[in-house]
């Protein structure tokens, strides 16, 4: 923390010739100072009998105000200045980590309860109270994560050649404009969209998994062909000109030779956007709706997906609360988990597909 | 299978701006012809224009005819698709495909056009570019590791190899050594020597005792300040451009004394 | 040359499809990229359609019997006090987290630290609702008693202090660690390209680090700290889930922040009352949501436009 002695600032204020020698802390009297703050801080809260979280607070202000006390009394204020600076961008990392730290923590915690085998073989069908699982809503979350990517895909990625292959003036530019516009579309609103097309097309009251995966597209494209673009860019103008110059017509370049160029980069992209849409629950409360048992198919009726299941699972308990708040924090924990192998998918297919390059 | 190319009144653009200006010009078949000038006259540019490859830049046109054996390279009905498999090109830096192996950059060409082709006939042809490029010695065994791995010298070769490998009749090479070192340029001029055989060659360089050493004919592009258009100053046999040239202007630029 | 009429057929086949192909694919690229344009113009179109009957009707048929404008109006106001609320918060710590990551976390765990903020913004909206209700409201309550007490004659600390913590105050915070990430990695991400010359220039002149930040990093990087919150606001006026699981909405217009009586959000408010809506109460829902769309669509519009500017000044570099 406040040990910033870095070398460079201090090989300048290190004393040489004629030059007067500068006063400053020894290398750890700044850490020290810190610790017996935070000392301070947590013996204060002791004795005005406050819990643990407001011990740390008490600790982290002490501590912050040691340091730039000491340091201003030795070192000056410019140097003070730094140091509290220091213990202030520190402080806001540690502030960031902490609701990281306690919702994994929390999750973990809640969540482990019914990480068993029935979670994911069983369903809700004619379960009331405990027991049942979320079989039917992970099975419905993939089927409509899929379908989305389906929609999705194509479009994005052609759209993404588009703009970098082939766009050129107005629509070049509104297209660009249109999708960063896409981009802000809140989840919600993307629901309400599918749910009002589908209501013109089939009449009211109609739920479908296909009007959930057609929600999700309008979250996913946008991010498709964003993550698409910027990869395609950087394929080097040099190999589209060496194929042309083979005689390979223009199509043909750009899917035999820049795409498997950037194969890797697409492949990352497209999964970060899959990993964004399948833990999105608003569009899918809206259009998809929820069922007790399983319903693979798209194209009839309404279908459980975990989101969705989890939501319902926490706010609508039945009688056997408990039981409901244990499948709600697991169903939880499985989206993140989801969430976060995919993460890991999308670094390992950057890691491992990337074309090898000699220069 | 080389071919004559007759260029007349080939006027190149970059969207509106004219870039060179009423170039004509008669390229020999089996012969090098070297294009020399300052930077920025549209040497570069015209070689672009003679496979078709200056139209790939947006807004990028020509006006005027190049005609190869009798046919209009910028006629209505010709695909410039098979302009540019009739006159391969080598540019400035090596670009290999970097997913491809050296095998599978050597077909390239007819692979990513789906030619479908036998094991053996594959084999044979690999063999035979590799061996026009010189370059079948240092990489026969080693001919599935990715052809991004070679040295700068050797992969332009490969690029040369990959651009022989789909027949062209004419050779394009646009400073096919600037990014190389005395000894691989030693290499490929050796090779185009032997390549003049086969094809007709054009090479545009910077470097004019290279022009000298290698060229049957040179043309001398200049330009008379920034924002005017390049021409062709003069077209001549090699060695009458290098001992006694018709211009004041290239024999200033070849004797240095140049801006 | 299979330059004219051609007289054989083979090289006139194959010049044909090769034509047809190069035509079938930049035009399937071209009509996806028309497609994206039809489905915004499509998301305009049909929830200005589905709208419609709400604001035609009598106000006393909508839902509240005051009309549609005093019906959205609470909700237009939580929706902004929750946001800012969550920007105020995340903004200051966003530009310090950036800070920490890019000029004083030591360099070789840097980008593992980046990588970590950035998880933040991969956990599912839904799952930070069901943080925000077990974790943070309780841990917050008593906080709503202190502020009750003590800040009162403030109108946000006005009280009495809600006892679930389930308030617009937690909702912000809520909102305020899920919007960190995105603003933080576009700080991080300025704030990394702050020319070095200049960085080196100050710290030769024998700047602290803190004043080589303040004289070559934070001028450099303003504008993108300024989009980046503003893109964090845009997700934070539509995040949905999170605030329909934490808050305990449904009052009307109050800029109290930590009572139980708050107003609800749009995004939040179509969550809770869509499933069981019927009739005009979808239309004035889906009006609501116009409403949303209009808004983030200004927010993002106005972000996009500070970026672009910035990538204009930043040309030469």
């Amino acid at each position: 923390m406040s040990t910033s002695t870095q070398s460079p600032v201090r090989v300048a204020e290190e004393p040489s010739g004629p030059i007067r020698p500068q006063r400053k802390l020894p290398r750890y009297a700044g850490l020290g100072l810190y610790v017996a703050g935070l000392a301070a801080g947590a013996l204060l809260a002791a004795l005005t009998g406050s819990g643990i979280a407001l011990a740390v607070v008490y600790g982290v202000v002490l501590g912050t105000l040691a340091v730039y006390v000491g340091s201003r009394a030795v070192e000056g204020t410019r140097k003070a200045t730094d140091r509290l600076v220091t213990a202030l961008v520190t402080t806001a990392f540690g502030i960031a980590m902490i609701p990281l730290v306690s919702l994994v923590y929390t999750v973990l915690d809640k969540g482990l309860a019914r990480f068993d085998a029935q979670f994911f073989s069983n369903s809700m069908f004619r379960v009331v109270g405990e027991g049942g699982g979320a079989y039917h809503a992970i099975l419905g979350t993939v089927i409509i994560t899929a379908v989305t990517a389906v929609i999705s895909v194509p479009i994005g990625l052609l759209t993404a050649i588009y703009l970098v292959e082939y766009g050129t003036g107005r629509l070049k530019k509104a297209i660009t404009f249109f999708v960063d516009v896409m981009t802000g579309i809140p989840s919600i609103v993307a629901g309400l969209f599918a749910f009002a097309l589908f209501t013109l097309l089939f009449g009211n009251d109609v739920r479908l998994g296909l009007m959930g995966a057609a929600a999700l597209s309008v979250l996913m494209i946008p991010v498709v062909v964003r993550s698409c673009e910027e990869v395609l860019k950087l394929v080097p103008n040099e190999l589209r000109e060496a194929s042309y110059a083979l005689g390979v017509p223009k199509w043909r370049t750009i899917v035999k030779v820049v795409l498997p160029t950037a194969v890797a980069g697409l492949g990352t992209g497209i999964t970060l956007a899959v990993a964004r849409v399948i833990g999105e629950t608003a569009p899918l409360l809206i259009t998809v709706g929820l069922i007790t048992g399983t319903n693979l198919n798209p194209f009839d009726g309404r279908m459980a997906t975990l989101p969705v299941f989890a939501y319902y699972q926490l706010t609508q308990p039945g009688t056997d609360t408990q039981a409901f708040l244990d499948r709600a924090w697991t169903a939880a924990l499985v989206l993140i988990i989801l969430v976060m192998v995919l993460n890991v998918v999308a670094r390992l297919i950057s890691r491992f597909f990337a074309p090898k390059t000699g220069r | 299978m080389a071919k004559r190319i007759e260029v007349s009144d080939l006027n190149i653009y970059y969207g509106n701006f004219l870039a060179v200006e009423g170039v004509n010009v008669s390229i020999e078949p089996r012969s090098i012809t070297a294009l020399i000038g300052p930077s920025g006259c549209g040497k570069s540019t015209f070689l672009r224009s003679l496979n078709r490859m200056h139209e790939v830049i947006p807004g990028a046109r020509v006006e005027g005819k190049v005609v190869m054996d009798g046919v209009d390279l910028y006629g209505a009905d010709t695909d410039p698709v098979d302009v540019r498999r009739q006159i391969g090109m080598v540019f400035q830096r090596p670009n290999p495909f970097p997913t491809m192996s050296i095998y599978d950059n050597v077909i390239a060409g007819n692979r990513l056009n789906n030619k479908k082709m036998k094991k053996a006939e594959t084999d044979e042809l690999v063999e035979r570019a590799l061996r026009g490029a010189n370059l079948w010695n240092e990489v026969k065994d080693r001919l599935d590791r990715p052809g991004s791995g070679l040295s700068g010298g050797q992969q332009q070769r490969l690029c040369i190899a990959r651009a022989i490998a789909v027949e062209p009749d004419v050779l394009l090479m646009d400073e096919p050594c600037s990014a190389l070192d005395p000894i691989s340029t030693l290499a490929i001029e050796d090779l185009m020597a032997e390549l003049k055989d086969r094809f007709t060659i054009v090479i545009v360089t910077h470097n004019m005792q290279q022009a000298a050493r290698v060229s049957t004919s040179t043309g001398f592009f200049n330009l008379n300040g920034v924002g005017q258009p390049g021409r062709l100053i003069e077209f001549n046999p090699t060695e009458k451009i290098f001992s006694n040239p018709d211009q004041k202007a290239t024999e200033d630029y070849i004797s240095g004394r140049f801006g | 040359m299979t330059a004219t009429k051609a007289p054989t057929p083979p090289p006139v086949q194959q010049r044909v499809v090769r034509r047809a192909g190069d035509r079938i694919f930049a035009g399937s690229a071209k009509g996806s990229g028309i497609f994206i344009l039809l489905v915004l113009a499509g998301v305009a179109a049909f929830l200005i359609s589905e709208a419609i009957p709400a604001l035609t009707a009598p106000a006393e048929d909508i839902p509240g019997g005051e009309g549609l404008g005093s019906y959205i109006a609470p909700l237009v106001l939580g929706t902004l006090l929750g946001a800012v609320l969550a920007l105020l918060v995340a903004t200051p710590l966003a530009v310090g987290i950036a800070l920490f990551v890019t000029y004083y976390a030591p360099r070789r765990i840097a980008a593992g630290l980046g990588y970590v903020i950035d998880l933040l913004a991969a956990i599912p909206s839904v799952v930070y609702g069901f943080w925000g209700l077990a974790v943070l409201a309780p841990a917050l309550v008593p906080f709503h008693v202190w502020a009750a007490d003590n800040l009162s004659w403030l109108p946000i600390f006005a009280g009495p202090a809600s006892t679930s913590g389930r308030t617009m105050l937690t909702v912000g915070l809520v909102l305020a660690v899920m919007i960190l990430p995105i603003i933080s990695a576009i700080a991080r991400e300025v704030f990394g390209q702050a020319p070095a010359l200049h960085r080196e220039a100050a710290l030769a002149l024998g700047a602290t680090r803190w004043e080589m930040i303040k004289m070559a990093v934070l001028p450099y990087g303003k504008s993108g700290v300024i989009a980046g919150a503003m893109l964090g606001l845009g997700r934070a006026l539509g995040e949905t889930m999170a605030v329909a699981i934490v808050l305990s909405g449904g009052a009307g217009a109050t800029l109290n922040l930590i009572s139980s009586s708050n107003p609800s959000t749009i995004a939040s408010n179509i969550a809770l009352r869509f499933p069981e809506a019927t009739g005009l109460g979808i239309n004035t829902l889906v009006a609501s949501g116009l409403v949303l769309f209009v808004i983030t669509l200004a927010v993002n519009m106005l972000a996009r436009w500070i970026v672009n500017r910035r990538a204009d000044f930043s040309g030469a570099n």
